[in-house]
């Protein structure tokens, strides 16, 4: 028989609501399954009691017929969504020992539909980076291991510890996020399922922000089935956040499964990149072979902005960040560094609290709102985001219904071994996905492959809006159509 | 807007006459329940931090939400202001770190506001009325406050007021004297009061100004302004702006230039200082909000608030002029505070019988108003009710008291019997005028006998007739028709 902790998010609940398992045993073996990969350092912190008391409860409203869609199943929060009573850092040494007194929207949407806490996840800190590296709490290890290898590799960024937990199993799946790419990118890095849905389908109250009009939060997931059954219960409109959207959320799980036949599928020639490596090239022109084999109609489409994107978003991304991030100033609650004078408080708070790459964000930010140079930055970029959406517009008013791309430009790297001489080399990481989220459109990422390593790789979709239940159905198709991973060996054990 | 230099409103300097150019920066705290995006109550006198929601306090992960009723106020005080209402404006951040100010930026309107350009009439004196034209009014968050005097080593912090929404209502430079700012921030204030939308209270912090003031030699180009910031009385705009505009001509006479740059007001000391200059000025990095996306609104909502709308300032004073007959002047003293024009109306009405609106309005603004003045109510607060004054002005007019007696009886009800009936009361103390001819020929026959050198007088010089009008007044404890004695003197005299 398998592990408890190898069924995927919906065997588990079929599993639960059969009786065949307890949520209270589901949630021990996970709970056994995290202490022994703490060398992961997937977990900034874990919750223990508090699961197994939450299973308790799923354990007695399965017995009473009242489960929930996710009852008694456990999960992982990323440590950007405010949890009531147990602390949310964003990974930062500004917010450490910070406790809200409030639970986010999407959790609280969890933990309506029954699911099981387990603990906060690591992140990049306030969720900004691509390799998991600039956690004040250390950088989380890949469960991944290059064929014949024990260095150490990324597992990707920002939601990498909500990647490598989902991909070692240390839980069924756990809640992301993603400004430019950060479930998306870590899903492919670890051979996992991550979608980053419409901009304001799920609610931002309660998410530490970044950029506020690019975050959006989203499931990662072993498979697309436990992706969708994930985001129906995140999903939805919520009135303390005006963003989000008032439209009703369909059961994404019908959707997996669905025929693509006749799907018109789009490939947009700006995504072959110079200098891409082959494997990357050889796993996409395989996709659209399944998907064509599946009876989708390949399109070959033109996204004529798309090289600017990665650089309009290097300028709204830290513009909005600089001014999401001032309410940290020492005044109310996290860190306060002690000054002869209210800024002597704030220069010591926020120089002792924040990390590297924030304080470079932080620094552009401010650098293109201020008043000599807004208008060639700032308005700039804004006018390049309406014609990247607008590109994507174009190309779905012809009838495409999905565009194909790949994931990542390369599999995952080992730490340390990128941007630190040069942040951009970094940055380059979200060269496919930053584009969806200028255009605030849903994005998908879904295993298809492997690198000549051995290490995983992603394919993303990319949907029209609110369309997500077509890139559940095209990521199933790819799912199904390419070669099983076999899960990574656990060497940590 | 004034483009001529009125001779009357130039000050002299040593070399020469200057023109004082002011506009004026009114924040206004918005009449509502709760605050411009949260939840939190804007109770004022609370305990400090008592009214801090999730919001207030800038937690992490926090959204603003915008409050209906705030928005409702903003358009009902641009319909009020006749001004161009924006069916479409954005919300932006002003960044910059202050204690009092949690997020670490304001919510703010900066480059698309709600209102836009309008205009108010002020009544600056009984014969000169000018126009002061709106440049815009933007909906904005209030800041808390910092608390310096708690603590030796530490400063507090009082969030009530953080959040609380504000209405900035930014003038043109229209304004060229003390008195025309004065003027037009207690016009400003009384169509806030009347549409309800800021209760104008001054003491509590609800309308602050920013007093803009500039020197110019007549004709010549607007000089370099400085801002006098957060003016929290009439009286203090009105000083600042004399003794800043004193100042400034000063500093040019002495050869100097004004620096642009933002000064304050100490009342105490009667002058401003520098509190910092142009180059010290923050840059806000102002973006539009992303938690918010842009206000709209259709015509329709519009339509349905200028609807709801009661009638305003100027129209009831046009209305008080056609239809009550007043000089614009009175007219416009009665509608400045509208329970006073309320209580006018009242007065006017009152039993359904037909009065002199004239005679009405000039009791209300003199007498009763002195009274007001004298216990420090408005009239309409006053225990004086408009029926009593109704009443009055009917004892007069039908010829029962004379309006010196009727003084008395006002002297009476504001006194002794508050509750009075002013028929009764002349009716019970014997104030009843006396109009019979018989008996006031005969007190004019006796003081004419009494005073033979006083008649050749009199008939020398007749305005004499003045002192036997006044003798016969004491021998009838005042209470003879007035008209009547003159009548009777003049005949029997000869003049």
């Amino acid at each position: 028989m398998t592990a408890l902790t190898d069924l995927s998010l919906s065997e588990a609940r079929d599993a639960l609501l059969k009786g065949d398992v307890s949520a209270v045993e589901l949630t021990r073996a996970q709970i056994a399954e995290i202490e022994q990969a703490r060398i992961l350092n997937a977990f900034i912190v874990e919750t223990p009691e508090k699961a197994v008391a939450m299973a308790a409860a799923s354990d007695a409203r399965i017995a009473k017929g009242e489960a929930g869609p996710l009852e008694g199943i456990p999960l992982g929060i990323k440590d950007l969504y405010c949890t009531q009573g147990v602390q949310t850092t964003a990974a930062s040494h500004i917010l450490e020992g910070f406790t809200p007194a409030y639970e986010s929207t999407v959790s609280a949407n969890l933990w309506r539909d029954g699911a099981v806490m387990l603990g906060k996840l690591n992140l990049d800190e306030f969720a900004m980076g691509s390799s998991n590296e600039t956690s004040y709490f250390g950088p989380v290890i890949s469960p991944w291991r290059r064929a014949e290898s024990e260095t150490p590799l990324v597992p990707g960024g920002s939601s990498g510890g909500s990647a490598a937990a989902v991909a070692a199993r240390l839980c069924f799946g756990a809640t992301a996020t993603d400004t430019g790419g950060s479930i998306r990118q870590p899903a492919a890095f670890t051979g996992t399922v991550g979608i980053k849905p419409t901009y304001g389908r799920c609610s931002r109250w309660g998410i530490v922000a970044f950029a506020s009009s690019l975050d959006q939060a989203g499931p990662i997931a072993r498979t697309v089935r436990d992706a969708a059954v994930l985001l129906r219960s995140m999903a939805g409109h919520d009135p303390k956040d005006t963003t989000s959207v008032d439209a009703p959320v369909p059961d994404y799980e019908a959707a997996v499964g669905r025929s693509v036949k006749g799907m018109r599928i789009g490939i947009p020639k700006e995504y072959r990149l110079e200098g891409i490596p082959a494997e990357i090239d050889a796993l996409w022109r395989q996709g659209v072979e399944w998907l064509k084999e599946a009876g989708a109609i390949i399109v070959d489409i033109s996204l004529p902005h798309t090289r600017y994107a990665l650089p309009a978003y290097y300028i709204v991304a830290p513009a909005e960040a600089s001014s999401n991030l001032a309410r940290y100033d020492g005044v109310r609650y996290g860190l306060r560094v002690p000054g002869k004078d209210i800024v002597g408080m704030y220069e010591a708070t926020r120089a002792a609290g924040f990390g590297k790459e924030v304080r470079r964000r932080i620094m552009i930010g401010a650098y293109v709102l201020s008043a000599g140079y807004y208008d060639a930055y700032y308005v700039r970029a804004q006018k390049i985001r309406t014609l990247i959406r607008q590109d994507f517009e174009r190309v779905y008013a012809n009838g495409v219904d999905a565009i194909l791309t790949p994931a990542t430009p390369s599999a995952a790297f080992g730490l340390g071994e990128k941007g630190s001489a040069d942040p951009v080399e970094m940055y380059l990481n979200d060269v496919f996905t930053v584009t969806v989220n200028m255009a605030g459109l849903p994005g998908i990422a879904v295993p298809a492959g492997s690198s000549s390593e051995g290490l995983p790789l992603g394919l993303q979709l990319i949907g029209r809006p609110f369309d997500e239940e077509t890139l559940f159905a095209v990521a199933n198709v790819i799912e199904q159509a390419a070669p099983k991973l076999k899960p990574p060996s656990r060497w940590w054990a | 807007m004034n483009t001529h230099a009125k001779p009357s409103k130039l000050v002299k300097g040593a070399t020469g006459d200057f023109e004082v150019v002011i506009g004026l920066e009114i924040h206004a705290q918005v009449t509502s329940r709760s605050k411009l995006f949260s939840g939190a109550s804007t109770q004022f006198g609370e305990e400090p931090n008592a009214n801090v929601s999730l919001i207030d306090a800038a937690m992490p992960g926090m959204l603003p939400v915008i409050n209906a009723e705030c928005v409702a106020q903003a358009v009902r005080t641009g319909l009020g202001l006749e001004a161009q209402i924006n069916l479409r404006s954005v919300f932006d951040r002003k960044n910059y770190f202050y204690p009092d100010l949690p997020q670490g930026y304001q919510i703010s309107q900066y480059k698309s506001p709600i209102v836009g350009e309008g205009v108010v009439k002020v009544d600056v004196s009984p014969t000169e009325q000018i126009e002061v034209g709106i440049e815009r009014l933007h909906l904005e968050q209030d800041a808390g406050k910092s608390l310096h005097d708690q603590s030796e080593t530490e400063s507090l912090v009082d969030l009530n007021r953080s959040g609380v929404a504000l209405m900035e209502i930014v003038s043109k430079p229209d304004m060229r004297s003390a008195d025309e700012a004065r003027a037009y921030v207690t016009k400003l204030r009384t169509i806030l009061r009347y549409i309800g939308s800021c209760d104008g209270n001054m003491e509590q912090g609800s309308l602050r100004a920013d007093v803009n003031v500039s020197v110019r030699r007549p004709g010549a180009p607007f000089g370099t302004r400085c801002e006098i910031k957060n003016v929290n009385s009439i009286r203090f705009i009105g000083q600042a702006i004399d003794v800043e505009a004193r100042r400034q001509i000063g500093v040019i006479e002495d050869g100097g230039t004004i620096q642009q740059e933002t000064r304050l007001f100490d009342p105490a000391r009667g002058e401003t200082r520098s509190m910092r200059s142009k180059e010290e000025a923050h840059d806000y990095r102002y973006f539009p909000d992303p938690d918010l996306l842009p206000l709209e609104f259709d015509a329709a909502y519009v339509e349905e608030l200028k609807a709801g709308l009661p009638e305003l300032p100027d129209a009831k004073k046009a209305r008080f002029i056609k239809d009550y007959g007043l000089p614009p002047y009175d007219a416009g003293v009665l509608v400045a505070d509208k329970e006073t024009a309320d209580y006018y109306e009242a007065a006017v009405g009152a039993g359904a019988v037909k009065r002199d609106p004239k005679l009405v309005a000039n009791w209300i603004t003199g007498d009763v108003a002195a009274y007001a003045n004298s216990v420090g109510l408005p009239v309409a607060q006053t225990h004086i009710k408009p029926q009593q004054i109704g009443s009055l002005v009917d004892l007069i007019a039908d010829g029962t008291i004379s309006g010196k007696i009727a003084k008395d009886v006002l002297a009476i009800i504001i006194g002794e019997d508050k509750d009075g009936d002013p028929r009764e009361i002349v009716e019970t103390r014997g104030l009843k005028q006396v109009t019979d001819l018989g008996a006031i020929a005969a007190a004019v026959e006796a003081i004419i006998k009494a005073n033979p050198d006083k008649v050749a007088q009199a008939q020398a010089k007749p305005s004499m007739i003045g002192w036997f009008v006044g003798q016969v007044m004491k021998q009838t404890g005042g209470k003879a028709n007035p008209q009547a004695v003159n009548d009777e003197l003049k005949a029997r005299l000869g003049i």
